[in-house]
């Protein structure tokens, strides 16, 4: 043993920081974080091909194929949208598929009560409103059980899914309420220069949400608790607060799901989100993001909700039976988290603990 | 520094006591830490080193006793307060969030904001990157990639982002709690390294070690617990090994 003395001079320019910048992990890390963009370029191509040899049309180049793909897209990309939050920060949110439903029950409910009262376009924008805020009630109720009663998101959630469930057949009297509101269903139908209305209210709500998570404080702490909720703790992040607040964004996402659900079908309907929540969870999946948190962006889940809905509208275009949609979604969702793991392993992270 | 008097420690703990029920954890407890001095911390495991670091960062409330930043009295409710006084912890299993930046991890929480195109608030990155570039230059580390997330460095390199968050932070006392532990030798040496220059720099750093050689490569003084109260204090420079293992096991 040899007692060093403090006076010995300190050792400067121990071993050269080894930065890792290896080229050629990046090159793979770029490539399976723009994955879902790759997916659905091979896919559009596939279809397109499939579609020229076998009808000799075009696929991608016919309007009205794009327009059916963005309107198909719509509800399960905002459900995925708030998902994408939730899963980020290492949950995961059950409820959203009915809350969905509720919001669309809620929406035509309100634009029917308040089309008595006030002028149409008024009453449309109630509607869209009352459904937003009811569906916000449940995300408050999923976010403080998860964050003041530490009830594991799986577990709160899927116990929200049946409440809002209930609540929503209970609303609509187990059948659909339809909505007599002219501009409620021109909302839902209408076109401008080719581009349907609720295209753009969807891409201005996912835009304002990349904004959200890329951009903002609320975003980089949302990141942060994912990957290590004790250093966010110890960084002075409220956590209570964020969780709560992030429950209640991820219903709402599906609350704005449900009043264009309304708009669309100008109906309400319980059952509207039922068949998307996994769809919202797969889209989160192919969009790069990992469940056990961390990892994820708006633009990866775009393009995941795009794959998903190329492949169920696509399959149904080139006369394929639609049971092979989710054999297709299934294959997509297993290979998106495979690529995923072998980036892991080899854009030298550690893989897990 | 904003002492008058050069010789007021930067941190004082005096009699300071810590009892949860009939355990005293902590009983009777004094030391100092001067500006620019190390002073490692060592006793056996359950000697009461953790609860002396989490009464001084704010964690623990102490039962009895008080301690003294620059002279004057301080409580700290909260870890946030200890902090905002100038006490940062860096904690043996990293406070880090592994998928950000070294920039996003120094300003975690604090997050600089700017006005993109006049009105919309959005973070800096640019301002944070510079500031890790910046500070981790002052560590004496060097990183060309500032916006990979810090798993992609080594054990060494992330303790050298713990450290870079406090020292951006201006923090006056570092408490490491066993920040060689989870590390191999070259960068237990970096880490080292850098412990010098927070020396250097005019900090005070509590270090605990189970390391002796670690403890000796670094340290000013050593103050030794045992169940407790304070076994012993000596320079580093006036003891050995054998007498500090002595101190702490007790005989």
């Amino acid at each position: 043993m040899t007692s060093t003395s403090p006076a010995q001079p300190a050792e400067k320019h121990v071993a050269p920081q080894a930065d890792h910048g290896d080229p050629a992990r990046t090159l793979i890390g770029r490539i399976a974080e723009g994955r879902a963009w790759l997916f659905l370029a091979g896919l559009i191509i596939c279809f397109e091909i499939w579609s020229r040899f076998a009808f000799g049309a075009t696929f991608v180049l016919n309007p009205f194929n794009l327009q059916s793909i963005a309107i198909f897209a719509i509800a399960p990309l905002l459900l995925a949208t708030g998902q994408t939050f939730v899963i980020i920060s290492g949950g995961i949110d059950l409820s959203l598929g009915f809350i969905m439903g509720l919001a669309a029950v809620v929406a035509a409910h309100a634009t029917n009560l308040a089309g008595a009262a006030i002028p149409l376009p008024l009453a449309m924008l109630a509607g869209i409103l009352a459904a937003v805020i009811v569906a916000s009630l449940p995300g408050i109720i999923n976010g403080l059980l998860i964050s003041r009663l530490r009830v594991p998101p799986f577990i709160g959630t899927l116990g929200m899914f049946g409440v809002a469930r209930g609540v929503a057949f209970l609303l609509a009297g187990g059948t659909t309420v339809p909505v007599q509101n002219s501009w409620f269903a021109l909302l839902g139908n209408g076109k401008f220069h080719g581009v349907p209305y609720l295209v753009m209210i969807a891409a201005v709500f996912v835009i304002a949400m990349h904004y959200l998570l890329g951009q903002t404080r609320f975003g980089q702490h949302n990141y942060a608790i994912g990957a290590n909720v004790q250093a966010a703790r110890r960084a002075g992040i409220d956590i209570r607060g964020h969780i709560l607040r992030l429950y209640v964004l991820s219903a709402m996402c599906a609350g704005l799901g449900g009043a264009l659900y309304a708009a669309r079908f100008t109906a309400g309907a319980a059952q509207a989100g039922e068949p998307l929540l996994l769809d919202s969870v797969a889209a989160v999946v192919i969009g790069g993001a990992s469940l056990f948190g961390g990892s994820g962006t708006i633009l990866g889940t775009v393009a995941g909700a795009l794959v998903i809905a190329v492949i169920q509208y696509g399959l149904v275009f080139v006369n394929v039976e639609p049971f092979w949609q989710f054999i297709a979604v299934g294959v997509v969702i297993i290979i998106s988290v495979l690529i995923d793991q072998a980036q892991r392993r080899f854009s030298g992270g550690r893989q897990d603990e | 520094m904003n002492n008058t008097n050069p010789n007021t420690p930067l941190l004082e703990v005096r009699n300071l006591s810590k009892h949860f029920g009939a355990v005293r954890a902590l009983n009777d407890f004094s030391m100092a830490v001067r500006a620019g001095e190390v002073v490692a911390l060592a006793g056996d495991n359950g000697a009461g080193k953790t609860t002396l670091i989490k009464a001084i960062s704010g964690v623990f409330q102490p039962t009895g006793g008080e301690i003294l930043l620059g002279g004057q009295p301080v409580a700290f409710a909260t870890p946030q307060e200890a902090r905002e006084k100038g006490i940062e912890t860096i904690y043996q299993d990293l406070a880090l969030a592994d998928n950000l930046s070294i920039g996003a991890n120094i300003f975690l929480g604090r997050e600089p904001m700017r006005k993109a195109f006049g009105f919309l608030p959005v973070l800096d990155r640019k301002a944070m990157a510079d500031a890790a570039r910046e500070t981790m230059k002052r560590l004496d580390f060097h990183v060309s990639r500032m916006n990979a997330p810090v798993s992609n460095f080594s054990g060494g390199q992330r303790q050298a982002v713990a450290i870079g968050r406090a020292v951006y932070w201006d923090a006056q006392i570092l408490i490491m709690d066993e920040p060689t532990a989870a590390l191999g030798v070259p960068e237990q040496r970096k880490v080292i390294s850098l412990i010098h220059q927070l020396k250097a720099q005019g900090r005070g750093v509590i270090f605990i070690s189970h390391n002796l050689q670690d403890i000796f490569a670094v340290s000013d003084r050593i103050v030794v617990l045992r169940r407790g109260v304070q076994a012993g204090e000596r320079k580093i420079s006036e003891t050995n090994h054998d007498e500090v293992v002595r101190l702490m096991v007790g005989g």
